[in-house]
């Protein structure tokens, strides 16, 4: 789904490298992130606490706060740099081409405007339409995303919307400009379980139908099981697998990738204990030298110390550990 | 029944009053307005086991909790530890007391910043004088430390030296200083990632084992309670819905809510097993739907249950059930 087909991803990170400039130093919170999202499909983003997942979200769409920046590597929307493009720029990408979800709806509705000024204002600074037409527009997508008698709500306030209703809102508000692609961050991580998989199943139906991608950050596994085409994993600032959703999922290879799925707690069956990684993930001042993965890993070899390994295609994904290197 | 409960609860309720101030009330006319957080619960653990509450947000368990241990006063309803009731004014006997302890879910709260870890977890034995002396005082600190996974050494340090699975491992020593034998754990892990939760859900289980703890334990997340619990209560807008044990549960979820939880978690192991669509919200507990609070959401919803409560009849608190209706 990658390289091979004529159109260009919809989005390609190539080594990037956010640091921040600090009175300790510079801190590297990622380090040389690669990975390509292809039209229509939904790329989970998981790791634990810290290992870089916002980040890389924010440098995509040029939100890293000072004083994080990207130091190096490129980031290509449909084929194209986006990364060196002055502010303004970048925000018309971010409402055009890019829309964004966040954790927290608050952040992307506005309290003292009702949500169809929202969205009515929204369609028509990127699409060419009158103020009847944009007004429509938004009653259908309310309705599409799931908002009983979108007709009269579209005329309330965030604070008269529950927290699930919010987070419709806000799928209508990144849908509404037809982006290509969209950036949710830990989307449904606020809201209850019942809530949680009915938002879940609204964004999926609605980036489906109209071919947008996704790049869905989240620590929840089960969401990205649900959801995702491809996953890729990330520790301390670095993608450690990437592959197909089953296969990550079902059968992990890099030891990380296969303690955290081990570890986390099934409804299916009870084991007698579960899987359990010693320690947590380092900070950024303290990662490991070679593969930061190696004080933690129970199959560390010598070379492990030194040595940082890369991504290298095993079965239909990328793995970054010498267990799995060609040749092993 | 031949052993009796170490934890019971009877009819335990809640009414928070959550009215605006009087006079804001009397300008705009308003009448008072009572929230009921906890109705009608009543439950029982038996020595040695888990029973677990699960439920949404706002159904009740942290206020459930806090009853049981007496840091809110019920509204109405009893409460007993291994048979000595809680005096609703005096609370439980300082004996009992000495025995009951609490784990939050945030352990960056719960742990004074100032305190030194060895302070912290000596503060139980000292408040229960169960230590002769400072040296006594120091080995046991030392023996629970290395109990909850943690290094004597570490007892001059500051909770903020710690990352937040040590210090929820710091609170689990601190509420077995005192000899605990009944813990109420409220989301003790919600808010750590899932390699340091399996962590911290392994050594619950070890200690509950090797010190035959009694446990009341409560998540929102099915599949830890799944993982920890003999016994788990299903809550819905402050009253228990169902109450089963954990295979049954699982293997047989009867109240439709119940149902409906269980098909809202995400499918980790992708098995693809099919599932009913989730409708609908938890409504507002102010102003809470007649009859049986979930009619609204619930696909086997009829005239009587917009009417009538739902009594817990065996284990279940539905119409439908009862009259064993499918549609
Ligand atoms: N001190 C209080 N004053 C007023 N209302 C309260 C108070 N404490 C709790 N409530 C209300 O009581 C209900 C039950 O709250 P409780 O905290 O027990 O829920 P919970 O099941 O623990 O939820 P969560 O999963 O969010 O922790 C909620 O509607 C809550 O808003
Ligand atoms: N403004 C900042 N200054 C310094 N470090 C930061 C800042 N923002 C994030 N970080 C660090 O970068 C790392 C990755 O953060 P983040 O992307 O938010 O993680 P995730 O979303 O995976 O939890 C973390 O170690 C975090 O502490
Ligand atoms: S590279 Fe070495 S330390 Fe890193 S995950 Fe693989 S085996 Fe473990
Ligand atoms: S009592 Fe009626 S509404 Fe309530 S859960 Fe049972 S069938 Fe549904
Ligand atoms: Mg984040
Ligand atoms: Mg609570």
């Amino acid at each position: 789904m990658t390289s091979q087909s004529l159109t260009p991803p919809v989005l390609e990170l190539r080594n990037l490298v956010v640091e921040f400039v600090t009175r300790h130093g510079t801190l590297r919170a990622l380090d040389g992130i690669s990975l390509s999202i292809a039209p229509g499909e939904v790329l989970g983003v998981v790791g634990e606490s810290g290992a870089g997942k916002s980040l890389t979200g924010a440098a995509v769409i040029g939100l890293l706060e000072p004083p994080g920046r990207i130091a190096s590597g490129e980031v290509l929307l449909a084929g194209q740099r986006i990364d060196h493009l002055p502010m303004e720029d970048l925000r018309h990408i971010r409402g055009k081409r890019i829309g964004t979800i966040f954790q927290d709806p608050l952040t992307s509705l506005d309290p003292l405007y009702r949500v169809g000024e929202q969205l009515i204002e929204t369609i028509r600074t990127h699409l060419p339409v009158s103020e009847q037409e944009a007004r429509a527009r938004a009653i259908a997508l309310l309705a599409e995303v799931g908002i009983p008698a979108s007709e009269k709500r579209i005329d309330g306030y965030p604070h008269e919307f529950s927290g699930g209703m919010r987070q419709r809102v806000v799928i209508a508000l990144a849908l509404a400009a037809e982006p290509e692609l969209i950036i949710a961050d830990e989307p449904t991580t606020a809201l209850d379980v019942s809530v949680q998989a009915q938002i879940i199943a609204v964004l999926k139906k609605l980036c489906r139908e109209r071919g947008t991608a996704v790049m869905l950050i989240t620590h929840d596994m089960g969401v990205i099981a649900e959801t995702a085409d491809r996953v890729a994993v990330m520790y301390a600032g670095r993608v450690i697998e990437i592959g197909p959703v089953r296969d990550v999922v079902k059968s992990p290879k890099h030891p990380y990738a296969k303690g955290l799925m081990g570890s986390i707690p099934a409804l299916d069956e009870r084991p007698e204990r579960l899987l359990q990684i010693e320690g947590a993930m380092p900070r950024l001042t303290a990662i490991p030298q070679g593969c930061a993965f190696h004080p933690r890993c129970p199959h560390v070899m010598p070379r492990c110390h030194e040595a940082r390994p890369v991504l290298e295609a095993v079965g239909a994904g990328q793995v970054a550990c010498f267990l799995h290197e060609v040749g092993q | 029944m031949t052993t009796k409960p170490m934890v019971s609860v009877t009819h335990a309720r809640k009414v928070f009053d959550v009215s605006q101030p009087w006079l804001e009330r009397a300008l705009s006319g308003q009448d008072k307005q009572m929230l009921v957080a906890v109705d009608d619960v009543s439950f029982a653990i038996k020595k040695g086991e888990t029973f677990a509450l699960v439920g949404e947000s706002g159904s009740g368990k942290s206020t459930v909790a806090r009853m049981v241990t007496g840091l809110l006063p019920a509204t109405s309803g009893t409460f007993a530890i291994d048979d000595v009731p809680l005096d609703p004014k005096h609370g439980y006997p300082l004996a009992l007391r000495r025995r009951l302890q609490m784990i939050f879910q945030d352990p960056y709260a719960s742990l004074d910043p100032r305190w030194r870890v060895g302070q912290i977890i000596a503060e139980p034995m000292k408040a229960f004088g169960l230590a002769r002396n400072e040296d006594e005082e120091r080995v046991r600190v030392s023996h629970l430390l290395k109990l909850v996974g943690l290094d004597p050494a570490d007892a001059v340090k500051f909770p903020h030296q710690f990352s937040g699975g040590q210090r929820q491992r710091i609170a689990i020593a601190r509420a077995l200083a005192s000899d605990a034998d009944v813990i109420v754990c409220d989301e003790p892990t919600s808010a750590l990632d899932v390699s340091v939760q399996a962590q911290i859900l392994n050594l619950m289980k070890d200690l509950q084992r090797d010190l035959s703890l009694t446990l009341l334990f409560i998540s929102h997340n099915l599949a830890v309670v799944r993982y920890m619990a003999d016994v788990i209560g299903v809550m819905y807008l402050g009253r228990l819905v169902e109450v089963a044990r954990v295979e049954t549960l699982f293997a047989q979820p009867r109240h439709p809510y119940t149902r409906m939880l269980l098909d809202a978690v995400p499918d980790l192991a992708m098995t693809g097993r099919s599932r009913q669509p989730v409708q609908g919200e938890v409504p507002n507990p102010i102003s809470p739907p007649s009859g049986c609070t979930f009619h609204p959401r619930c696909p086997l919803a009829n005239s009587r249950c917009q009417k009538e409560v739902p009594l817990m009849i065996d284990g279940v608190a539905c119409h439908a059930v009862q009259e064993n209706r499918k549609t």
